[in-house]
């Protein structure tokens, strides 16, 4: 976990809101893996408005280059900021932060699933997942086609079957990709499964693979203070024996989670 | 070569090495530790502990509002049992003082906590009365002066540690408190707690807090705590921890000189985690180029 001054090397305009940054990071590149987060202060330097960081997930890690890649949508004042940053400008960032995803072993087949910006933190995992010779195969879902070409997944990934699914039916399957997954999944028949998106979409994966006894791991959101485990702020519903649920920190016992644990409501 | 700078000041009996601390439930030593050397810290206040453990509110327990944030935490906590055999061994590596905050349901709650925790390694009690994210006990301790000399004469009784008390702002008159607290037997006195607030999510049109109300902090908090340490400090002889937005090493030398003897960062440790180091630099800093060769001369030199 380090505290770092991450340069801005590219800089991308995705469309639909989407932006896409490269940022050297030689520090947080080194120790990250695949389903962690940065912490990034946005706004001027020193501005106390707004004040926290905000959490994003590392959607590319490139080790040897010392660089990371963040994928993000604008949906408030925080990531408007964020959006307006330029090549070279320097970005306060602690990281890499959380849990990051359990790695399968070779050989295993693996269900991918993303929704929306919620693909950001697979795109590492997919590719780490098939440098260690797992099968995988990628489920993403988007609104519709514009979103799908903002998230630009086959960039983003060298390997692995990615199927596609657009709610309006302007790309790939036409329907939810959780309908998607279902229609798929029997023949597959992954030995894990990792999703992150929307909650109605990781509750009905989680359904679904429970109802199939499929073993998995979902990346959960929640609003952040610290980022670190400190502030008790960021809590999510796991199951346990004693209680009817304890609360989890999503900042240091995830992101990830596994999916049979997480209580979604 | 310049002249050293005494940074060191006593609270209460307690003796820190500089007057910068941390606010209790914002700082966690295992997890800043990655950021901050412990021992370069005056004291470290751990985050609010029970006698049970506490799970804490619903979700969403924090809220942005300009220059500060709504939380409504509601003192998550593993209780204090837990926090004697697995948190309290972490500190006792560090050559830092560790005060305790606690805070009980009832009066003989508060007076059971300070027994147990009357132990090696503790060094200190920061007793709060001022929490507002708690339905019993809490802030409702701290806004009544019979209840504050109560709840004090307990805690005085259980334990020979020095003991501070934390006060709320949400009170007509803070001043009448803090001489109730005196009274009772306080060492010190910590100030300020969160202020009362809320905010309304229009996308939702419901409260944006699981627990509707919350306790701001923050930068926006600041001038509110900086008079409530200017009234006190005149009126109470007792040293005072004064926090409530301290950012900065400037934000920390107001409080100080509006009578506080060490200072605490809460909020900043989110947005900051070497908020505190940089204080402690840019506190040391500003005595070098003012010529002061010990804080201590700073202490309420706003009004002395
Ligand atoms: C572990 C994690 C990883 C994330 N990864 C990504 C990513 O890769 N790409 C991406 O676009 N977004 C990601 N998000 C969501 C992102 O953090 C929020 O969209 C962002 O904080 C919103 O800030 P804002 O100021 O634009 O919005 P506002 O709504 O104005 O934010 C106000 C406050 O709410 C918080 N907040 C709002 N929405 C969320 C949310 N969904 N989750 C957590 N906090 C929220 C903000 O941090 C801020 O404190 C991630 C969230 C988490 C918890
Ligand atoms: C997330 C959070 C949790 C807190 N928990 C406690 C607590 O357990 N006990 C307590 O006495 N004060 C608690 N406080 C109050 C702080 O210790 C401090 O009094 C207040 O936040 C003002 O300082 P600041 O503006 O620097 O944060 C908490 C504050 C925050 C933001
Ligand atoms: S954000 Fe502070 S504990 Fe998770």
């Amino acid at each position: 976990m380090y505290l770092e001054k991450g340069k801005v090397r590219a800089r991308e305009e995705r469309g639909c809101g989407y932006y896409w940054l490269e940022i050297e990071s030689p520090a947080v590149a080194a120790a990250a893996v695949p389903g962690q987060f940065v912490h990034v202060r946005v706004g001027e330097k020193e501005s106390m408005d707004p004040l926290l960081r905000r959490p994003i997930s590392l959607a590319r890690i490139e080790r040897e280059k010392g660089r990371i890649g963040l994928l993000y949508r604008v949906v408030g004042r925080g990531t408007k900021l964020l959006s307006s940053v330029c090549e070279g400008a320097e970005l306060d960032l602690m990281g890499p932060l959380g849990r990051g995803f359990t790695l399968v072993e070779k050989g295993k087949r693996v269900a991918v699933i993303g929704g929306g910006i919620g693909a950001a933190p697979l795109f590492p995992l997919v590719a780490e997942l098939v440098d260690r010779g797992a099968e995988v195969k990628f489920f993403l879902g988007a609104a519709n086609h514009s979103h799908l070409q903002a998230l630009q997944p086959e960039k983003m990934i060298r390997g692995g079957e990615l199927v596609l699914a657009t709610d309006d039916g302007s790309a790939g399957f036409a329907g939810r990709v959780t309908d998607l997954v279902r229609q798929e999944i029997g023949p597959f028949r992954p030995d894990f499964f990792y999703a992150c998106g929307p909650v109605p979409m990781l509750r009905a994966v989680q359904q679904l693979m429970a109802e199939l006894s499929v073993p998995g791991e979902l990346s959960l959101e929640e609003r952040m203070g610290c980022g670190v485990g400190a502030c008790l702020a960021c809590v999510c519903k796991v199951r346990t024996a004693e209680a009817p649920f304890t609360y989890r920190k999503v900042c240091s016992d995830g992101p990830v989670f596994p999916a049979g644990e997480v209580l979604l409501d | 070569m310049t002249a050293q700078v005494n940074l060191k000041v006593n609270l209460g009996g307690i003796e820190m090495k500089n007057p910068v601390t941390v606010a209790s439930g914002t700082f966690g030593g295992p997890e800043y530790a990655p950021y901050v050397d412990l021992n370069r810290l005056g004291a470290v206040v751990v985050k609010g502990t029970t006698l049970e453990p506490r799970q804490g509110n619903p979700t969403p327990r924090i809220w942005e509002t300009p220059a500060g944030i709504l939380n409504c935490i509601g003192l998550m906590n593993p209780g204090v049992e837990v926090f004697l055999h697995e948190h309290l061994p972490f500190y006792r590596q560090y050559d830092v003082p560790v005060i305790v905050n606690i805070a009980g349901n009832t009066v003989e709650e508060y007076g059971l906590l300070a027994e147990k925790l009357n132990v090696e390694g503790v060094a200190g009690l920061e007793v709060n009365i001022s929490c507002p994210n708690v339905k019993k006990g809490g802030m409702a301790f701290g806004t009544d002066p019979a209840m504050v000399r109560e709840v004090v004469a307990a805690v005085r009784a259980a334990t020979p540690k020095p003991v501070i008390v934390k006060l709320s702002p949400n009170v007509t008159d803070i001043v009448a408190i803090a001489e109730a607290a005196a009274t009772a037997g306080a060492d010190a006195l910590s100030l300020i707690n969160t202020l009362l607030g809320m905010a309304i999510d229009i996308r939702t049109r419901r409260p944006a807090l699981g627990n509707v109300m919350g306790g701001l902090s923050g930068p926006a908090i600041k001038p509110v705590a900086v008079r409530c340490v200017w009234q006190v400090a005149q009126a109470v002889d007792l040293p005072i921890v004064g926090m409530g937005g301290i950012m900065t090493a400037a934000d920390a030398l107001e409080f100080i000189l509006a009578g506080a003897t060490a200072v605490a960062v809460g909020t900043a440790n989110f947005v900051n985690p070497r908020a505190t180091l940089d204080i402690i630099e840019g506190l040391e800093a500003y005595c070098r180029e003012e010529g002061i060769t010990d804080i201590k001369e700073l202490i309420g030199a706003a009004w002395k």
